[in-house]
C-alpha cells in the first residue's frame, strides 16, 4: 500500500491527474489496446477531472483509447437530471475531453431490470479486460461507491439501499427536500473494485480523517468498506494534509519520507525496453 | 474508425471555442447541431451514442439568437408598401440583404395603404423558411389603415379608415390576412376592442400605435389581447403625470394575469428615440423590449442620392433625408446597429441587449418553441459576434448564410471533420 500525503486539495488533484495521465500514455493505449478506467463522481475527483481536461486540452493527453467504467448512479432518478451521475460526468469530464460515447460506461439507474442492468456491467467490464486503474473517494464513514458500511467486502455490482445518512445528507442537493433523494442506487461491488489492476483512493479534508485511520491504521471491517484496500496488491491513498489528522505521527512520517519515490511514479520512464511489451 | 453511429443520416456540427447566450446568461459552452436544430450533445452522447461529424471553430465569439426583426418596410431600394413590380423578388432582396445585420427572421411591413394595394400585396408575400437566400418570413406586420390621423406619422391621409362595423371592415380592407402575423391599430377607434379580440383569436400579435389613446384605453385593449406597442413614444401622446397615455403600459398593474408582459417595439438608431428615453423604458421594463430598425427602402444602400418609389433622398452618414433638406425620411438603422446602440445607451447586460432583439420578439409572436433561443429542439438560426457585438457570421438552420469576411457567395459550409 502506498499512501501519498500533501499539503492540499489542489496538490492531491494534480498528483492524481499526472499519476492518471503517467498510467495512461506507459500504457500505449491503441485501437486494439484500451485503457480502461474506473471513476467515481463526487467532490472530492472534481479537481483531478479538471486537471485531466488541462492535459487533454493542451495536448498531452487523449482519452481516444480508454474505456471508462462509473462506479455507481442513482435508481430512478431521471439520466439528465442536474444531480445524477450521468449528468455530473457529463458536465464535469465527457463534454470537455475526446472520449468516445461507446467507451464511457455508466449504470443505467432506470433499466427495467436492475439486477441484469448490474450483471451485464460485469460482463462489460469483463470484456474490456478489466479495469486498469480504478480511482475512488470515500464518504466520512469509509463507504466506498455506495457500499456502506456493513456491505459485504466481496460484494458485486448490484441495487444497493442508501442508508439514513446518506440520505440526509444527500438533501441539500435536492433542494433540502428528502422526499426528492433517491434511496436506492446501483454500485459496483467492493469486489469489483478489488478486481481493478490499480486502486488510487482519493481523501481530502478532516472530516474524513477518521475514515483514513480507519482504512490504514485499524484492522479489515465491513463496517469501513474502504479498508478492504489493505488486501489489495496494489492500491495508492492519495490525501492532503488535513485527513491525516487521526493518524499516528509515526505513520504519517513513514510516508512522508517515501515522497521521493512516490514522485517518481510521476516521471517519465526513461527508456527502459524492459518495462514495456515491445516485442509482442 | 467506425462512421458515426446516431440514428439519423443528417450531419452533426460542433460549433467549439464559443460563449453562447443560453438561459439568460452567456458562458463557454459548444452548440451542436443537426438537421437545422439545436441539439442536447449529452442525450447524443448517452442515449445516441452519437458524436460530432464536424468540428466549428468559433475562435472565441459568442454566440446569440438569430434577431428578429418585427417591423421593417423595406431596404436596398425596396419598399414593401409601394413595391409592385416583382413583389416575391422584391421580398427576398431584403431578406438576403438583412442576413448580414444578423437577422435570421422578420415581419415585412405594410404601411396603411388602399384596398387596392393590400389586395394585390398581401396574398404575395407568403411566409416562407429562411435560407441561403434570405430570412425566414414570419408574415405581415400591417401598420395601418386603422390608425389616428392626427398620429399618422408619415402614412397617407386618404390612406386612414375606421372599422365602425367591426371586424368585416377589416376583411374588407386587407382582403387576405392569412398571413398577417402583427396589426398596428389605434385603440381609440370605435369598435376596437371587438376588432382586437378577433385578430387575436385568430393568431394575430395586436399592437398599439399611431395612437391618441389615453392609458385606461390602452389598458382596455391589453385586457382584451393586445400585446405590443409600435415603436414606442413614437406617434402616440407623450408621457404626462396625469395621464400617461400609451406609454404608461409599461407601468400598468391592470394587465390581465395570463399577460404577464407587454412588449414595446424601440427603434434603437440614435435618431428616433433619445438615449434617455431608451434607458427609462428598459429601465421601466426590461423584459418587454423589442428592438425593430423600422427601416426604409434606402436602408442598405450606400451615401449619397438614391430614387425610391417617387422621392429622392440622400443618405448621409446615418441618416436618410428627403434630398435637399433636413427632413428625416425614416429610418436606416440595421439590427445588428440598433443591438449595438440599445447596449450602449441604456448600459443594460450584453444579454438583455441580444435578447431584446431574439428572445423578446419570439415571445412577443409566441414562436419561442422554434425561434429566439439556443435552446434544445429550437432552429439553429445564430449570430456570431465579437465582444463589441460586432457581427462575425449568420447562421440559419445550422447553415452559414453570411459571413463578415466572406460575405454571401463564397460561404461554404465550414469545419473539420472530427475522425
Amino acid at each position: 500500500m502506498r499512501l501519498v500525503i500533501l499539503d492540499n486539495y489542489d496538490k492531491v488533484s494534480e498528483w492524481a491527474a499526472r499519476y492518471i495521465k503517467r498510467r495512461i500514455l506507459d500504457f500505449e493505449p491503441g485501437p486494439d489496446n484500451y485503457f480502461t478506467l474506473g471513476l467515481p463522481t463526487g467532490s472530492t475527483p472534481l479537481g483531478t477531472y479538471k486537471k485531466l481536461i488541462e492535459f487533454y486540452k493542451k495536448g498531452e493527453l487523449s482519452f481516444k483509447y480508454v474505456k471508462t467504467f462509473n462506479m455507481d448512479e442513482y435508481v430512478a432518478l431521471p439520466r439528465n437530471h442536474p444531480e445524477s451521475y450521468h449528468s455530473f460526468m457529463w458536465h464535469n469530464f465527457f463534454k470537455h475531453i475526446d472520449i468516445l460515447p461507446e467507451n464511457a460506461h455508466l449504470l443505467d439507474g432506470n433499466a427495467e431490470d436492475k439486477v441484469a442492468e448490474c450483471e451485464h456491467f460485469e460482463e462489460e467490464i469483463k470484456k474490456a479486460g478489466g479495469i486498469e486503474l480504478f480511482m475512488g473517494g470515500i464518504g466520512p464513514d469509509g463507504h466506498i461507491a455506495f457500499n456502506e458500511p456493513g456491505s459485504s467486502l466481496v460484494s458485486r455490482t448490484r441495487v444497493k439501499t442508501l442508508n439514513q445518512d446518506t440520505v440526509e445528507a444527500n438533501a441539500r442537493f435536492f433542494g433540502g427536500d428528502i422526499s426528492q433523494v433517491p434511496t436506492e442506487a446501483l454500485t459496483v461491488g467492493v469486489g469489483t473494485v478489488m478486481d481493478a489492476r490499480e486502486v488510487m483512493i482519493l481523501i481530502t479534508g478532516a472530516h474524513k480523517s477518521y475514515a483514513l485511520y480507519k482504512a490504514i491504521e485499524e484492522g479489515v471491517s465491513h463496517m469501513w468498506t474502504v479498508s478492504a484496500f489493505q488486501m489489495h496488491p496494489k492500491t495508492i491513498f492519495v490525501c492532503d494534509e488535513d485527513a491525516t489528522l487521526e493518524l499516528k505521527v509515526k505513520t504519517v512520517k513513514y510516508f512522508k519520507g517515501l515522497m521521493t519515490l512516490h514522485n517518481k511514479l510521476l516521471e517519465e520512464k526513461s527508456v527502459e525496453p524492459s518495462s514495456k511489451k515491445t516485442e509482442e | 474508425m467506425p462512421g458515426n453511429k446516431t440514428v439519423s443520416d443528417g450531419h452533426i456540427f460542433q460549433f467549439k471555442n464559443c460563449r453562447i447566450l443560453r438561459n439568460h446568461s452567456i458562458f463557454v459552452e459548444d452548440l451542436w447541431v443537426r438537421d437545422g436544430k439545436i441539439i442536447d450533445p449529452e442525450k447524443l452522447f448517452y442515449v445516441e451514442k452519437g458524436y460530432a461529424d464536424f468540428q466549428v471553430d468559433c475562435k472565441n465569439a459568442i454566440i446569440a439568437p438569430g434577431f428578429i426583426d418585427v417591423q421593417i418596410n423595406g431596404g436596398f431600394g425596396i419598399d414593401f408598401s409601394s413595391n409592385f413590380d416583382d413583389i416575391e423578388g422584391g421580398v427576398q432582396k431584403v431578406a438576403k440583404g438583412i442576413l448580414q445585420h444578423g437577422c435570421t427572421s422578420f415581419c415585412p411591413t405594410i404601411i396603411s395603404s388602399s384596398k387596392e394595394v393590400y389586395k394585390k400585396v398581401l396574398p404575395k408575400i407568403k411566409i416562407k423558411a429562411g435560407g441561403r437566400d434570405g430570412a425566414e418570413i414570419l408574415g405581415v406586420h400591417v401598420e395601418g389603415p386603422f390608425i389616428s390621423k392626427e398620429k399618422r406619422g408619415a402614412h397617407l391621409l386618404e390612406n386612414m379608415a375606421t372599422y365602425d362595423n367591426g371586424f368585416s371592415d377589416v376583411l374588407d380592407m386587407y382582403h387576405d390576412i392569412s398571413s398577417v402575423r402583427i396589426v398596428t391599430l389605434a385603440p381609440e377607434l370605435p369598435r376596437s376592442l371587438d376588432v382586437i379580440r378577433e385578430f387575436v383569436d385568430r393568431g394575430v400579435v395586436v399592437s398599439l400605435g399611431h395612437s391618441m389613446a389615453s392609458l385606461s384605453q390602452g389598458e382596455e385593449a391589453v385586457k382584451h389581447g393586445a400585446s405590443f406597442i409600435t415603436h414606442l413614444f413614437n406617434a402616440m401622446l407623450p408621457f404626462h403625470h396625469r395621464d400617461p397615455h400609451l406609454v404608461g403600459l409599461l407601468a400598468s398593474y391592470k394587465h390581465p394575469p395570463d399577460l404577464r408582459i407587454i412588449y414595446y417595439g424601440i427603434i434603437s438608431d440614435g435618431i428616433h428615440t433619445n438615449p434617455c428615453a431608451e434607458r427609462i423604458a428598459h429601465r421601466t421594463h426590461a423584459k418587454g423590449s423589442v428592438l425593430v430598425t423600422d427601416a426604409v427602402a434606402a436602408m442598405g444602400l450606400p451615401s449619397g442620392t438614391h430614387r425610391t418609389g417617387t422621392q429622392m433622398i440622400e443618405i448621409q452618414d446615418k441618416r436618410a433625408l428627403i434630398a435637399g433638406t433636413d427632413t428625416l425620411c425614416g429610418s436606416i438603422a440595421t439590427m445588428n446597429q440598433c443591438v449595438k446602440y440599445f447596449y450602449e445607451a441604456t448600459e443594460c447586460t450584453m444579454v438583455d441587449a441580444l435578447e431584446s432583439a431574439s428572445l423578446h420578439p419570439a415571445r412577443l409572436l409566441k414562436i419561442t418553441d422554434r425561434k429566439g433561443s439556443l435552446d434544445y429542439g429550437t432552429d439553429a438560426d445564430f449570430v456570431m459576434l465579437d465582444d463589441s457585438l460586432n457581427l462575425l457570421a449568420t447562421y440559419i438552420g445550422g447553415e452559414l448564410v453570411w459571413d463578415s469576411k466572406l460575405g454571401y457567395d463564397r460561404v461554404v459550409n465550414h469545419g473539420t471533420r472530427r475522425i
